[in-house]
């Protein structure tokens, strides 16, 4: 009796604690409490994953970003393979996942529209005593259902890749291994759940998620974020290197995220070809190595590196790391055209110790889903973990699905990929598409409009750079960021001082002219 | 498409110095048929932007701010009569000579030329160029986007200035942005010698108590959303940070001027020689590249310190493409020469433009232009032909920011008919 008084007390408590918050919202914010059938956290490729799968139910559906953008954590800064799979120790989420999201991505790209190329990889060895470790990995690969794996021989990698290391002796060839651009996924899969009722609620940073076990709101969990308070019965946590703190704040069984930093250098188009396929060497503790590989969008990508950083947004990159990243993508090909690259980035990968996802229901919060750990091969496995995430929801919240669910999207037309009488017919219909912003890129005025109109439209400078890749090319925005930024301007109704380059303080003007 | 294929003698692409100088001189060397292409809304290309003075010396022997020089060339346009498009965009050239391009008011179209002058220019070396470490906030600039900003748009792009790298535009801009209320807290250059021309040193820096710190570059940026401050280190003869010498400095905006790079990709699209020094096409007496009848200059060839120069070799690209157009119309088959001679750069001379002089063909005077590789006192430029020694010139200072010169003549050629290499170097 005493602790069933007890809980009522807590009950009681929660009640008024929870009222008076939410009345306190009200008058802050002018806001009230919005209810979702599902909150996600985290608007990565995997919260915007599972929220197009869950976009085929009936349920009403949120995703939660403390970011300006969509894509704007681990999602945006990594090597961008669709792994084949046979690296994942066989057995574990990582390596079902893996395969079957590398199954999955080609009909995804058809779907959403973004480019895609099964590419095929290469791990290679660079002595005799080295064979064993891809003997094994040919073994792990097959055990996981990686169709096509053999190994070949130093004259016929040469063969596939002129320009690999002289010393390369053998080498593990998987041709389903492909290449995609994370941001075109990301922003493909967000775009299609928006379309299909999906709310996403940017620049909304969880504070704290409290469980109330009242009767009115049966198990529901309530998100006090900076932009009000939001109610949902499911919560999905894709937090990404954020997902322990948001897991901690509703279960007893405490995880730990740490922050692995990935630096990378990447190199100008010219010599985006310089090899074919994606060249990894020998996987180590720390992960699958640097690897060398042509991008989806034609340039050449060198990295990561691995090294385990305390702040979560420590994102910079260092001159040690990218002379390592120099130093062991030169291993891998011969002449390496260091003067090539255009830029360097590093980005962060949530890493669990017990190196494997963790996508289940929290045993001690019901209705609570975490997809936490989510490391490589997380973007291979992003549609599968979309796939699997939903079929959990959808055990505890039974919904029908939708009859008018939108299976397609259709991506910003590209006018540097399009034919000559494609690329005509798109300026008969809007002149903007002749007017070239980004010279280096050939992105038109008209693909900027489109990026920002259409729903989660860009509204800063790497909004428009990641959904049209204005900016991205070897002069780094040099001559398009104040055409871009007019645009912008223009098109939001706001003044050009107002744009950023991503959201928050990134103001790239700071007044006029004798002015500061 | 074919059908309605404009055609035209001269297609120029770009409508900055160089494309605007080799107009004129086609058109008065009695070329006709010639078409400017330009990407941006006006002629003039950067030129617009560079509001300051300096411009003209030579070849107006006045000085001229850089919007009054582009304006001389562009009334002799208009008083000529010489067709351009603005706001127009070339995406593609082919080794046929047809040149794609598109703008609003046309769409797409193509172009047949009979020749074609490549003056494209050059932009700047980027950040990531660099690898420069550390984070990617908003707030750096190339020292011409920043130009730019405060120059046609009257905006600032931040206070409290750091300047990385000594190159005339980043000097230019050092001044620039004081002028405009900034503060420039210092200017590093990696190399022991500054990149830039010396009157720009004085007048922009020294002028203004604002310190030059030579042997110097970043290693770190700070800021996460808006850059904070840069670690700057001094570096040892290996172009390495020194440990121990890290400074920081707070500072709100990042300009670079870190060197400039030929836009030659539609260059190498059809298939034009590039060399590697200069980024730039290989070109002849004529400045003709590998390509017959595809001609090259200003930025496009090699970058420049002064604007003069680039007019005058526009100018002789200019008059060589339309005397390409008589040859062609006099059905002269004067394509390929046997021998031309060759030109060595060696021993702190990085390159000479041109490449080859064929001497049956070359005006009475030749210049020819080169950099140096370092910084040289009291020295002397040799000129070698085959390996007698010509020429033997006293210089007192030349540096890698300043052009060089050497004038070749073709009465002295034509006393050597066997001659296969003019070798210029510099000398003790």
């Amino acid at each position: 009796m005493r602790i069933g008084v007890k809980q009522t007390e807590y009950h009681v408590g929660d009640i008024v604690c929870l009222f008076f918050l939410c009345l306190q919202e009200e008058r802050l914010k002018g806001g009230r409490m919005h209810r979702y059938d599902v909150i996600i956290i985290g608007a990565g490729v995997i919260g915007c994953a599972v929220a197009r799968e869950l976009s085929r139910y009936q349920m009403k559906i949120a995703v939660l970003d403390k970011c300006n953008d969509i894509c704007e954590g681990t999602s945006k800064a990594n090597s961008g393979i669709v792994h084949s799979g046979f690296d994942a120790k066989a057995g574990s989420l990582k390596a079902k996942l893996n395969v079957e999201g590398n199954q999955m991505m080609e009909q995804l790209s058809k779907e959403l529209d973004f480019p895609f190329r099964r590419n095929g990889s290469l791990a290679i060895c660079f002595h005799e005593d080295e064979r064993s470790q891809l003997l094994e990995l040919l073994q792990n690969g097959e055990m996981n259902g990686v169709q096509g794996l053999r190994m070949i021989e130093r004259e016929e990698i040469k063969k596939m890749e002129p320009h690999i290391s002289e010393e390369v002796v053998a080498a593990l060839y998987a041709p389903t291994g492909g290449i995609v651009c994370p941001f075109n996924l990301t922003i493909a899969l967000a775009e299609n759940a928006c379309s299909n009722g999906v709310e996403f609620k940017l620049e909304t940073e969880v504070l704290t998620i409290v469980k109330t076990t009242n009767e009115l709101e049966k198990d529901s969990y309530h998100i006090e974020t900076n932009k009000g308070c939001f109610a949902s019965q499911i919560v999905i946590n894709a937090a990404g290197v954020y997902a322990d703190a948001i897991h901690n704040m509703v279960s007893q069984n405490k995880i730990n995220i740490t922050a692995r930093k990935g630096e990378y250098c990447l190199l100008d188009k010219m010599v985006g070809n310089y090899v074919d396929k994606t060249i990894f060497q020998l996987p180590s503790k720390l992960g699958k190595g640097v690897l060398v590989t042509p991008t989806v969008h034609g340039n050449l990508l060198i990295g990561p590196t691995a090294a385990d950083v305390e702040d979560k947004e420590q994102n910079n990159t260092t001159g040690s790391a990218l002379a390592e990243v120099i130093e062991k993508a030169e291993r891998s090909v011969m002449k390496l055209p260091i003067r090539q690259i255009i830029t360097s980035f590093s980005g962060l990968r949530a890493h669990l110790d017990r190196n494997d996802f963790i996508i289940e229901e929290v045993e001690d919060a019901r209705g609570f889903i975490d997809l936490v750990g989510i490391e490589s091969p997380g973007l291979s496995c992003a549609p599968a973990i979309g796939k699997l995430a939903a079929k959990i929801v959808i055990g505890i919240f039974p919904a029908a699905a939708k009859r008018d669910f939108i299976s397609k999207r259709k991506g910003i037309p590209s006018m540097a990929t399009l034919s000559k009488e494609e690329q005509a017919e798109m300026i008969k219909l809007n002149p903007a598409y002749a007017n070239v912003i980004c010279r280096c890129e050939t992105v038109t005025e008209g693909e900027i409009m489109e990026a920002i109109h259409r729903p989660l439209g860009a509204t800063t400078l790497d909004g428009v750079k990641r959904r049209t890749r204005a900016g991205m090319g070897r002069c780094q925005a040099g001559f398009c960021s104040p055409k871009t930024m007019e645009i912008l301007a223009r098109e939001l109704h706001v003044k050009l001082i107002d744009i950023t380059k991503c959201g928050g303080k990134s103001k790239l003007i700071l007044g006029k002219n004798k002015e500061v | 498409m074919e059908e309605t294929m404009d055609s035209y003698d001269i297609v120029i692409i770009g409508g900055g110095p160089a494309g605007l100088a080799a107009a004129v001189s086609a058109k008065e060397k009695g070329c006709n048929s010639i078409m400017i292409l330009e990407r941006d809304r006006e002629l003039g290309g950067i030129l617009n932007q560079c509001i300051h003075n300096g411009f003209g010396l030579h070849t107006f022997k006045e000085e001229l701010t850089g919007p009054e020089y582009a304006a001389k060339f562009i009334n002799k346009i208009k008083e000529l009569n010489i067709e351009y498009k603005l706001n127009t965009m070339v995406i593609d050239l082919n080794k046929n000579k047809q040149i794609t391009a598109m703008n609003k008011t046309e769409g797409l179209f193509t172009l047949q030329a009979k020749t074609i002058i490549l003056a494209m220019g050059c932009r700047e070396r980027s950040r990531g160029a660099l690898n420069l470490p550390g984070y990617r906030p908003a707030g750096i600039y190339s020292a011409g986007t920043a130009q730019h900003f405060v120059n046609i748009e009257g905006l600032m792009p931040g206070k409290e200035i750091v300047i990385l790298g000594s190159g005339d535009i980043g000097l230019i801009m050092a001044r620039r942005m004081t002028l405009e209320g900034a503060v420039v807290k210092v200017v590093a250059e990696i190399m022991p010698y500054s990149g830039g021309l010396k009157r720009n040193i004085v007048q922009c820096l020294d002028d203004y108590g604002i310190p030059l710190k030579l042997s110097h570059t970043i290693i770190d940026i700070d800021g996460r959303d808006r850059i904070k401050g840069v670690t700057l280190a001094k570096v040892d003869e290996h172009l390495k940070p020194v440990p121990g010498t890290q400074e920081y400095i707070s500072c709100d905006t990042l300009l670079l001027s870190v060197g400039l790079i030929p836009e030659n990709e539609l260059s190498n699209n059809m298939g034009i020689q590039i060399e590697p020094i200069t980024s730039g096409p290989v070109v002849n007496e004529r400045l003709e590249t590998n390509l017959a009848g595809v001609f090259a200059c200003g930025n496009v060839l090699h970058v420049h310190d002064l604007v003069d120069y680039v007019s005058e070799e526009a100018s002789l690209a200019g008059r060589n493409a339309a005397k390409y157009i008589e040859e062609l119309s006099e059905m002269h088959v004067n394509k390929v020469e046997a021998n031309p001679i060759e030109l060595i750069a060696t021993s702190g001379v990085r390159y000479t433009v041109p490449k080859y002089i064929d001497p049956s063909r070359m005006d009475e005077i030749q210049t020819v232009r080169f950099r140096v590789g370092a910084v040289y006192k009291d020295c002397y430029i040799g000129v070698y032909y085959d390996d007698k020694n010509v020429m033997k010139r006293k210089r007192k200072v030349m540096a890698p920011g300043e052009m060089e010169e050497i004038k070749i003549k073709k009465q002295d050629l034509l006393n050597y008919p066997a001659l296969k290499n003019i070798t210029i170097r510099i000398e003790r």
